[in-house]
């Protein structure tokens, strides 16, 4: 084994060798617990280090400092959030109902962390390669529906529960455009395994990587699947059912102390599950970017990959307003839908037409031409004109 | 085309946070502890009560005269008088504090106080960190601490401190001048009440205020005080910035 190998496998070779000391028996729960034990220590870091860097970059783009006081240049601020979380006050109402307002935050943790069991990290770096496992991730993602209404049912608030009831409409209306653009990779690979999906965007032609998203339906899949991702996550500019202007902070308005802390770890590491999800189907996976650059290990270029793209996260968050409510179903409903189902379309045109410039000429017109259409239509609709109330006698 | 207006307004926010980088002047925060923003002069905050000469208790203009502590609306002021009497600045003998208390966590910074005094010996200070380690004992900011010497208020305040010295001059020189007769007494602040009355307008009520209350064999201090009281009004509305008036542009310029 040369020594770029050796650096890319050592994660699974110090595993290998450790579990050579754990007696037969017990060597398939050593080989579990050694699995799950780095990514439950990993991802908590990258939200911790996502906070600080969120704020700080919220803060450049509305030409603010952002926090800087805790540490070297305020790299030390997740650690005052989380002494503070934890040492504050656990208040819970007296009418909650105690036991699914307790339990609310776990599920939703708990929900977030078991769909990284399908994720590669790195080349042979899986907890479990299922070959349903993008069916499980969906699957397991609805969870996280199940513990904001939890949470919001429970609290027995008026703004939690319309913060859940908002939260449980939206993450149900774009669930299914989050599948269907996830749809057209299956498609492709013929199969629902995630690591077969990474292990079939690894060629590289001329340099250049076999990635999905530099296909006409992968590019238009993998900005349907960001959006309905956005708003899987309950992220600006889809964050209404936590819209502190209206509804304070919806479904978690009862939480506090290291119960919020839970929800906020919970969303972030659901983004960073998402965002994972998409690199394994559209980004290649742990794939280099350049046939040049495989000396790299794998696992530096998924979080390389995944770092890029809550930067993205971060920054249509400070750039977008919050949508309405009826925009928000509307956008689900009229042309996400839509464009995903046309995307399964041209997935399946590109599979039967012969390689080629008409190939991609045509499947780049079956998805062009209706969004120029569907943008046009949109905008006809567009009534600007004075606000007329009417209000109950 | 649907969605351009997304990317704008992605090229708009990834332009701020670039320019926040190169640009030093977009960024509007002051930090706070090491930078401080720049202070107007007209800023204030607490009381502080003004000396004269190098001794702070020695030089107190207070005489605790007690109209600041009933005129205070959240009575922080705690005044206790002196039975006994000390020469003040002019070498008049006079009352002073024995204990003269303010609590910073009831003055609301209203200044009336700073109005109300006849002897311009209480004036606002602009030290906002008032904070303390106690919740009693340090709050409750005594003579010592308040004493701030007439220098300090220069610094501070130059504008209205130029005007009050002025103002304290006059009637010293008054004080010092000998008082045979009530028209020559009644005459004194009459004279400069005209020009004050040709420069600003809103002054043209305050001489008649003044000049009434001149009896001339009245007891030490009282004529004094009231005429002093009339002319800081004065002087007051002198030196707030009023545009239309010719004389303070000359008087800010000097001070400055």
């Amino acid at each position: 084994m040369t020594t770029p190998d050796t650096i890319d496998q050592i994660f699974v070779i110090t595993k290998h060798w450790l579990l050579g000391y754990v007696p037969a028996p017990l060597q398939p729960i050593a080989s579990a617990i050694l699995s799950v034990l780095p990514v439950m220590g990993v991802f908590p870091l990258l939200f911790a280090i996502t906070t600080v860097l969120e704020r700080k970059g919220l803060g450049r783009i509305q030409n603010r400092y952002g926090p800087n006081r805790v540490g070297p240049a305020g790299f030390w601020q997740p650690a005052a959030d989380g002494i503070k979380s934890l040492t504050k006050e656990d208040v819970v109402p007296r009418n909650a109902d105690q036991i699914v307002h307790f339990l609310a935050p776990i599920v939703l943790v708990i929900a977030s962390f078991i769909v990284y069991a399908v994720l590669p990290i790195g080349r042979n770096m899986v907890i479990t390669d299922l070959n349903s496992g993008l069916l499980y991730f969906f699957a397991v993602g609805s969870m996280v529906e199940l513990s904001v209404f939890m949470a919001g049912w429970s609290s027995h608030s008026k703004y939690s529960l319309l913060g859940a009831m908002r939260a449980t409409a939206q993450m149900i209306s774009y669930e299914i455009p989050l599948v269907l653009a996830a749809v057209v990779v299956i498609m492709a690979t013929g199969s629902l395994s995630t690591v077969t999906i990474v292990n079939a965007q690894t060629g590289y032609t001329m340099g250049f990587p076999h990635w999905f998203v530099f296909t006409p339906w992968g590019f238009a899949g993998f900005i349907l699947f960001m959006i309905a991702a956005t708003a899987e996550s309950n992220r600006s500019p889809f964050d209404l059912p936590e819209g502190e202007s209206e509804i304070i902070a919806g479904y978690y308005i009862e939480y506090s102390g290291f119960k919020f802390a839970l929800f906020f770890l919970g969303e972030y590491l659901g983004m960073f599950a998402t965002s994972g999800l998409a690199i394994t189907l559209f980004l290649g996976g742990w794939a280099a970017p350049f046939s040049f650059l495989t000396w790299i290990p794998s696992y530096f270029w998924f979080f390389a990959k995944l770092l890029v793209i809550i930067g993205v996260f971060i920054w249509v968050r400070g750039t977008l307003p919050r949508l309405r409510q009826d925009q928000l179903m509307g956008f689900a409903w009229k042309f996400m839908l839509p464009m995903t189902l046309l995307n399964v379309f041209v997935a399946a045109a590109w599979h039967f037409l012969p390689t080629g410039i008409i190939r991609w000429a045509v499947c780049t017109a079956l998805l062009v031409i209706p969004f120029i259409v569907f943008s046009m239509g949109l905008k006809q609709n567009k009534k600007l004109q004075v606000r007329t109330y009417r209000f109950a006698e | 085309m649907f969605g351009s207006g997304v990317l704008k307004g992605m090229a708009e926010t990834a332009r701020n946070f670039l320019g926040s980088y190169v640009d030093k002047d977009r960024l509007t925060t002051v930090q706070y502890p090491e930078e401080h923003a720049p202070r107007i002069e007209a800023s204030r905050n607490f009381p502080f009560l003004v000396y004269d000469g190098p001794d702070p208790m020695a030089g107190l203009r207070c005489v605790s005269c007690f109209i600041c502590e009933k005129e205070c609306p959240p009575k922080c002021i705690i005044i206790e008088k002196s039975t006994d009497k000390k020469p003040d600045a002019v070498g008049k003998p006079q009352a002073y504090p024995v204990k003269f208390n303010i609590d910073v966590s009831v003055c609301m910074s209203c200044q009336i106080c700073v109005e109300v005094c006849p002897f311009d010996a209480i004036k606002m200070d602009v030290d906002f960190e008032q904070t303390a380690t106690s919740r009693f004992d340090a709050l409750l900011r005594t003579k010592q601490q308040l004493a701030k010497s007439n220098e300090y208020y220069h610094q501070i305040h130059p504008t209205e401190a130029a005007a009050v010295d002025a103002e304290l001059a006059a009637a010293r020189a008054k004080a010092a001048a000998p008082k045979p007769a009530p028209a020559v007494a009644a005459a004194k602040p009459a004279t400069p009440a005209p020009t004050s009355a040709a420069m600003a307008s809103p002054v043209a009520t305050a001489p008649p205020t003044a000049a009434p209350p001149a009896p001339p064999t009245a007891l030490s201090s009282r004529p004094e005080a009231a005429c002093r009281s009339g002319e800081t009004r004065s002087a007051t509305t002198e030196a707030s910035p009023t545009p239309d008036a010719p004389a303070p542009p000359a008087k800010e310029t000097a001070s400055e």
